[in-house]
């Protein structure tokens, strides 16, 4: 079992003719993903890496059957690009894209609540399902299949702690990335919540980082509905306070949330240990298990 | 991107905003000439990208030349909280009888802007959100719809502001939603909205940040970016475009994704080390970008030991070492012990293009982390 992804997902690929689309496409399906189309306006007809594009995501959705998308558009085109995918009902849209305006993203989330689709990112890695799929650019042969959910919001730590799990023999169901950014579609709340209802997985991990209240939201849902035991890790212990979140951002809480210690303390009081390194992350998974 | 508070009034004031009469001055000649046609008694306000001017004696009010020069001698040119002043707002003092704060933001949170009023204004409004929170009211915008007039009304009302004045309020906010939405800001603030004795507002204070990442659709206040490093090497990470903070310690520290450069500096430090900076190359790095990545690290002075650390998502590992090769194939001495460790996309091409004479090569994140802290270890022994 997985969450959100499996061997049976069709993928299309959002600018599957640029260079990152296209090395990335070759990966996925190099790695077992079934990517059935593409779609770039105006490239309609034309065949990637033994794919076809379509010129609309609703074409690929017709013609192929395909019900979730990979987006790889730049910045300035990718909300819309979101959007395409949210109309096109797919269940799932994974946005890669890094540097999309805040402002967009909030538009993005505001029409999230009104569609059924499931929007992981942007500025991920994406996710995968190991020996089943992979939907994005992440280094799938780090993964290996098993019990162990994963959730982070840095894509670099993703794989390290992944690496430091399955050097031991600790496979995961699936290792969601869900991005770094101030707006972004799936939380840490919504992947512990699928992961919990996932009999599969006996442990999940999850990886944060300073700013933003998510990880203490994340530990507060814990606490109050998750059977599933959880580990954690925070990064950012010695980051400079210059790299705090700006001004008028702290006004609206009012509260000084988003250090490592306040993270580290919900989560321990959310009986959440929290590792000091990756290895120590893989201690404790092993000592939940 | 932080615009100064005298491009931020321009922004303002050219959408309507009332702002008092004001002019920018480089010099002590400058200062009086803009207090002598802005007519005393002025302000004179430095321009540097610092919160608390005013309490680090960065704005003076003064009645007469003498004063204009006193203050002008002693603000230009002085180091405010690490920036130099080179700039200064002389403007009309305004004769008010009530400050208030009005601000519009992105509640990361509910992922929508949020508009905020207070009868607060004048102090650090993150003091009272702090102490006080209900002294500052606050309305969920829509962004598909933006700011209504009922909810301005209503957050202006809920806020407390007097009945006289809080249709020019009301106004002011939706202006300032307004601008916060059309030029893709990440906040706007105006503290204090000066109430005067006519009954009129006027923002003594404007705060603008823009979205760094809409910069391509804000050409306009983009060509208003100043660079305003506090040191040379911050500089030279501005022109490498490198997300880069100097430390105080001696580990220089290169990697790929925050999240993972921040466990690095974390690593560092747990195993006993001080981290000198963070440096994150960014996703998909290519071998240019890798060799100016060292550069940058060499050229800091405190720095005794290196450590690369990679796990290849969208960044290749063969890119990663063919920049590493080149930065350090034109020295006939590496200036300082490198370690590094490659994981994830094409690591195995990577480590055999990687020239193991110049470089230690680590399989782990710990590992390389211990031996980066040893190598600057030995150093000061």
């Amino acid at each position: 079992m997985s969450i959100l992804v499996d061997e049976d997902t069709r993928v299309v690929v959002q600018g599957i003719t640029g260079g990152e689309g296209k090395f990335h496409t070759e990966q996925m399906m190099e790695y077992g993903t079934n990517v059935v189309a593409g779609a770039v306006p105006g490239r309609g007809g034309q065949e990637v890496a033994g794919v076809p594009v379509y010129d609309t995501v609703s074409q690929a959705v017709r013609e192929e059957d395909a019900d979730a998308s990979v987006i790889f558009v730049p910045p300035a085109f990718a909300a819309d690009a979101i959007f395409e995918s949210l109309d096109s009902e797919l269940d799932l849209a994974v946005a890669i894209t890094e540097g999309i305006p805040t402002q967009d993203m909030s538009k993005v989330y505001k029409r999230l609540s009104e569609v059924d689709t499931h929007l992981v990112g942007p500025n991920c890695p994406g996710l995968i399902t190991p020996d089943e799929a992979k939907l994005g650019i992440l280094p799938g042969n780090i993964f290996s299949s098993g019990n162990v959910g994963l959730v982070s919001r840095s894509g670099t730590l993703t794989y390290q702690v992944v690496d430091n799990l399955t050097n031991r023999g600790l496979g995961q169901t699936t290792a969601v990335g869900i991005g770094g950014d101030p707006i972004i579609g799936t939380s840490f709340v919504d992947a512990l919540s699928l992961f919990e209802e996932d009999p599969e997985t006996d442990a999940v991990v999850m990886c944060g980082e300073i700013g933003g209240e998510d990880e203490e939201q994340a530990a507060e849902f814990i606490a109050e509905n998750m059977d599933t035991p959880v580990a954690g890790f925070i990064a950012g212990r010695t980051a400079p306070p210059g790299k705090r979140m700006g001004h008028a951002g702290a006004i609206v809480s009012g509260s000084g949330t988003g250090t490592a210690e306040s993270k580290i303390d919900a989560l321990n009081d959310a009986g959440v240990p929290v590792g000091d390194t990756p290895e120590e992350v893989a201690d404790n998974v092993e000592d939940l298990l | 991107m932080k615009l100064h508070e005298y491009q931020a009034k321009s922004v303002f004031a050219d959408a309507g905003i009332p702002t008092p009469d004001s002019q920018l001055a480089e010099s002590t000649e400058e200062v009086l000439s803009a207090a002598e046609s802005v007519g005393y008694p002025v302000a004179v306000k430095a321009q540097v990208q610092v919160g608390g001017r005013g309490k680090a004696g960065g704005i003076e009010l003064v009645e007469n030349d003498e004063e204009a020069r006193e203050a002008a001698d002693s603000i230009l040119g002085m180091d405010l909280k690490g920036y130099t002043v080179e700039r200064v707002l002389v403007e009309e003092a305004v004769d008010f009888v009530d400050e208030l704060y009005v601000g519009v933001t992105m509640d990361r949170g509910e992922g929508k802007p949020v508009a905020m009023v207070s009868r607060k204004g004048g102090v650090n409004i993150e003091e009272v959100a702090e102490e006080d929170p209900d002294a500052i009211a606050r309305e969920h915008v829509d962004p598909a719809f933006g700011l209504q007039p009922y909810q301005a009304r209503r957050v202006v009302y809920d806020a407390g502001i007097d009945r006289e004045v809080a249709g020019d309020v009301s106004s002011v906010l939706t202006t300032l939603f307004s601008l916060w939405d059309d030029r893709d800001a990440s906040d706007t603030e105006i503290n204090p909205l000066m109430v005067t004795s006519d009954g009129e507002v006027i923002a003594a204070d404007a705060v603008m940040n823009i979205d760094e990442d809409a910069l391509f659709r804000q050409a306009e206040l983009a060509e208003m970016e100043e660079e305003s490093y506090t040191d040379d090497l911050e500089r030279k990470a501005g022109e490498y475009g490198f997300d880069y903070v100097r430390l105080e310690g001696d580990v220089g520290i290169i990697g790929n994704g925050a999240g993972l450069v921040m466990t690095t500096l974390d690593l560092v430090d747990y195993y006993g080390g001080e981290p000198a900076n963070f440096l994150d190359v960014g996703g998909g790095a290519k071998a240019d970008r890798i060799a100016n990545a060292l550069d940058m690290v060499f050229s800091d002075e405190n720095v005794e030991s290196v450590v690369f650390n990679i796990f290849g998502g969208i960044t290749r590992g063969d890119e990663v070492a063919k920049g590493i090769n080149n930065a350090l194939e034109q020295f006939d001495e590496i200036p300082k012990p490198v370690v590094v460790r490659l994981a994830g996309t094409n690591a195995e091409e990577g480590m055999e293009i990687l020239n193991a004479d110049l470089v230690q090569v680590e399989q782990t994140l710990e590992e390389a982390v211990q031996r980066a802290v040893e190598n600057a270890q030995e150093v000061h022994q």
